[in-house]
């Protein structure tokens, strides 16, 4: 344990004691309220039960299973091209992202790899994906904190990538872009100078949230040093993505492990935050959506000629055998393991999604925090329901 | 006004008191809703805010009433009936309580006391009560948590909000609203004369420390814990619906009014322009033109505080209110007590 | 050397909505009105699919891979009269109902690409919205009345080697 979790679990022991004594002079009892499942919240339906003493959280549990939708099962009756228009809605705001391990642990399964072309495009979309995923996240901590006015922006700003993930793949939300083998079409003219100009916006856009959200002191006091995850425990608790960066965690699955997407050939960073608090995670990821910029602008420069899709069979059989594949996804870390037994339908897939590992610290985050930091801490964690209970 | 009132029956007289303080308190909460709320809310967000209803949607306003009349009027089973009914009436009369004493005019005021200025202070007050019957009625938590944040919160910015008038009253020698009009349209600044003396000049802090205190009376962000959607589903307010609800409302925008005429009363110099003497008969005419454009600027800030930031916690505030409002209203008290001495 | 004040974030964050309120004034909004003023969506768009029937053979793929089977297909083999005279009567499909449920279909586009024939579009129409939820069953005359929308295929960006498709007339 080091500083930072002896501090809080420290505030959380004498708060305790002082609230027994509170307790042994005048008679009071906790109050159960339930966040959730409809809740502003909890964007969604996730329930979150919290104990409380006044204004205090004694314990709190995180209810899952309101929006199950059974995709691992369903997956099971689909074939593999339906797969894909499935899986889009796991994580409904980088929609595009959650296609991309599937498909690379399909494709390794039929040992065929994308032409070059089709797998700078998709790292592009990727990237984008991530950034219309966490615009909103930059816009949504302000609301969550109070302020209406960042999620207009986020709104406002996130619907110019959209619009150029629709220039592709024809889907705002639901791309159902990727095919075995590479991707379903290529870029239509004049696309990649008009990206050239929406990246311009998002910088832009980042520039205004950081001195809107994040440069204002009130946003400060509110999330400054509030729901610390110290490096240990937040691994031991499965935490991906920019929640463990932001506690120091230098892992980034698209530097440190990536296949099938081309970020090693690009010039960028990963950033990390030492504090671990809302406040870093609030940072890392506006840093995040900076270096996704960067990184588009890359691709654009470097997509090569040729092909966008190898030569797979029309109808897709894919041979027996596992593969799991994990990606860098905008919410952390997401895998599919696919057992084939060679059929048109996967055998089973298991979805390792990020949004379940990121919720599942909450019990022990929540202790001994305040009512409005139970909203604050569950904004800066960034889970999207579909993702925590797919 | 007191003058053609006196010709009349007791009764045209009442009614049409009743007329001019119902239009007082609805139509600056009706202007800052669609002026501020439905507007430059909207602008500041890249957007247009209604458009439909009316030209520029100036008729929103009203299809709002209209549907929040249609709504069923709600009470949850467990509520306490009474209370829970009789709440927003409480919280109303507040807002009624306190346009009675802000001046128009030289001689256009609903009452004129002498102690005009602690009336209103403690009227204000009322809406406390009201609020936490609202939320102890409801037998909901989240309203209950609302409320008692509500009420810790009043309670905590009350101090400021009258220690911060206190500055002015010192500076202008009376507790009477329109003589600190008069006080101010006849000041000289440095034996200056030409723009009279607007107290915001020399008790700008006193002004400061009024409207981050009206901010926290009105519930609005940066203190809008006890509504706050995002933690406790609109705090007091979450079990209320229809009429009642919109009472709540219209209480909430038209309390905004009122402060806001207040403080521009107090040191924006009401009713007066510089450069008019300030006994014309004109100023009976013009003067709530003029205290409604100040009025209006006033807001104007209120809102944009409002639609700019994130809330505080509820500690944090509080710690806002005893260890820096506080002790900076008492120090710019004795200042102007040193002041007024010297001079 | 100029003494550099620092503006704490509160202040610039009122500049920042300040200045957007100007802007939107000035410069006009982001939003449009919407019924009044249309953005148009991209060729690409999915936004309803329009059946160019004469391609259609009724072979059933569309219908069998469409991931929540809102495609519903009905045909008859009939003779048709032979081209040459003299020579045996062709086997020919015909297409009796071609429907799809818009309150089911996922707009994943997947009937679009199986089919062999080039029978169904993409359109980026999207008013087609209806007060009975039964209405949004489309009939084959609706969905061929779609092809008139249907814009014409966009050329590629360079370094593609992709092939430009044609729209039917």
């Amino acid at each position: 344990m080091n500083k930072a979790t002896d501090t809080q679990q420290l505030a959380y022991i004498a708060g305790q004691a002082a609230d027994a004594r509170v307790n042994l002079e005048i008679e009071t009892e906790g109050m159960t309220l339930n966040i959730g499942p409809q809740h502003p919240a909890t964007h969604g339906t996730l329930r979150i039960i919290v104990k409380l003493d006044g204004e205090q959280v004694i314990a709190a549990e995180p209810m899952m299973g309101y929006m199950h939708r059974g995709y691992e099962k369903l997956t099971e009756v689909r074939t593999y091209p339906q797969v894909t228009a499935l899986i889009n809605r796991i994580d409904w705001l980088g929609s595009f992202a959650n296609e991309v391990p599937f498909i690379q642990a399909a494709e390794n399964l039929m040992e065929v790899e994308a032409p070059p072309r089709a797998q700078w495009i998709r790292t592009a979309l990727f990237e984008m994906s991530r950034i219309a995923n966490v615009v909103l996240f930059l816009g949504d901590m302000g609301v969550q904190l109070g302020a209406v006015t960042p999620v207009f922006f986020a709104f406002r700003d996130r619907e110019f990538i959209l619009n150029q993930i629709e220039a592709v793949t024809g889907g705002r939300f639901h791309p159902n872009f990727n095919r075995i083998g590479g991707l379903k079409d290529d870029l239509p003219k004049g696309w990649i100078e008009e990206t050239r100009g929406v990246l311009g916006r998002i910088q832009n856009f980042c520039d205004e949230i950081e001195t809107l959200v994040a440069g204002n002191e009130i946003f400060q006091a509110r999330t400054r040093g509030i729901g610390i995850i110290p490096a240990d425990m937040g691994l031991a608790y499965g935490l991906s993505g920019a929640n463990i960066r932001s506690s120091g965690v230098d892992w980034d699955i698209r530097r440190d492990g990536g296949i099938g997407l081309v970020h090693n050939e690009l010039d960028w960073k990963v950033w990390t935050h030492p504090d671990g608090d809302s406040y870093a995670r609030f940072w890392v990821r506006l840093q995040e959506v900076r270096e996704s910029c960067i990184m588009i602008e890359q691709i654009l420069d470097g997509i090569p000629a040729g092909p966008v899709m190898a030569k797979v069979p029309r109808i897709i059989k894919v041979p027996a055998g596992e593969s799991y594949v994990e990606t860098e996804n905008p919410l952390g870390v997401m895998g599919y393991y696919i057992v084939s037994q060679g059929d048109l339908t996967p055998f089973r897939v298991k979805i390792r999604s990020a949004s379940f590992n990121n919720v599942s610290i909450t019990p022990w985050l929540l202790k001994g925090v305040y009512v409005p930091d139970v909203v604050s801490i569950l904004a800066s964690l960034y889970f999207i329901l579909g993702d925590i209970d797919r | 006004m007191t003058l053609i009132l006196a010709e009349m029956a007791y009764w045209q007289e009442t009614s049409i008191r009743l007329l001019v303080g119902l239009a007082a308190v609805l139509l600056p909460a009706g202007t800052l809703v669609y002026l501020f709320l439905f507007k430059m809310m909207s602008f500041m967000q890249s957007r247009l805010g209604p458009m439909e209803a009316g030209p520029y949607g100036s008729m929103q306003l009203l299809a709002e009433v209209g549907k929040f009349l249609q709504k069923e009027d709600l009470v949850p089973r467990a509520a306490d009936r009474i209370v829970f009914k009789l709440a927003p009436f409480v919280v109303l009369i507040s807002t009624f309580l306190l346009v009675l004493v802000i001046p128009a005019g030289p001689d256009l005021w609903f009452i004129d006391v002498d102690t005009g200025i602690f009336l209103a202070l403690a009227v204000s007050s009322i809406s406390v009560i009201g609020i936490l019957m609202a939320g102890w009625a409801s037998a909901s938590k989240y309203s209950l948590m609302g409320a008692l944040r509500a009420t810790g919160q009043l309670i905590a910015y009350e101090l400021p909000l009258v220690l911060a008038v206190v500055g002015v009253v010192i500076q202008a020698g009376t507790l009477n609203v329109q003589n600190i009009v008069m006080a101010q349209a006849t000041g000289e600044i440095f034996g200056y004369g030409g723009i009279g003396n607007p107290f915001i000049f020399t008790q700008f802090v006193g002004f400061a420390i009024f409207l981050i205190a009206v901010q926290a009376e009105l519930t609005q962000p940066p203190f809008d814990m006890p509504v706050a959607e995002s933690e406790l589903v609109t705090g007091y307010l979450t079990e209320y619906s229809g009429l009642r609800f919109l009472m709540f409302f219209i209480g909430e925008f038209a309390t905004a009014g009122i402060f806001s005429a207040l403080a521009a009363t107090l040191f924006l110099g009401g009713w007066y322009v510089p450069g008019l003497d300030p006994t014309d008969g004109l100023f009976n005419v013009i003067g709530p033109a003029v205290l409604f454009a100040k009025m209006l600027l006033v807001a104007f800030l209120i809102f944009w505080f409002r639609f700019t930031y994130p809330r505080f916690r509820e500690d944090q505030l509080q710690k806002l209110a005893w260890k820096v409002l506080i002790p900076l209203s008492l120090i710019n008290i004795v200042i102007t007590g040193v002041l007024k001495v010297v001079f | 050397m100029a003494i550099k004040i620092k503006i704490p974030g509160m202040i610039k964050g009122l500049g920042i909505t300040f200045g957007t309120m100007v802007r939107t004034l000035t410069k006009g909004s982001h939003t449009v009105q919407y019924p009044h003023v249309k953005e148009a969506p991209t060729p690409r768009a999915r936004g309803v699919i329009a059946l160019h029937e004469e391609n259609c053979t009724s072979c059933m793929l569309c219908a069998r891979e469409c991931p929540d089977w809102c495609i519903y297909i009905e045909g008859h083999k009939y003779k048709a009269p032979p081209r040459r005279p003299g020579g045996k009567p062709r086997k020919k499909n015909a297409l009796d109902r071609f429907d799809i449920d818009y309150s089911l279909c996922m707009y994943c586009g997947i009937c679009v690409d199986v089919c062999p024939f080039e029978a169904l579009f993409w359109t980026p129409e999207y008013e087609y919205s209806e007060l009975k939820i039964s209405n949004l069953l489309h009939d084959k005359n609706q969905l061929g009345k779609w092809m008139e929308t249907v814009p014409e295929f966009e050329d590629y960006e360079k370094g593609s080697e992709a092939k430009k498709a044609q729209v039917p007339e």
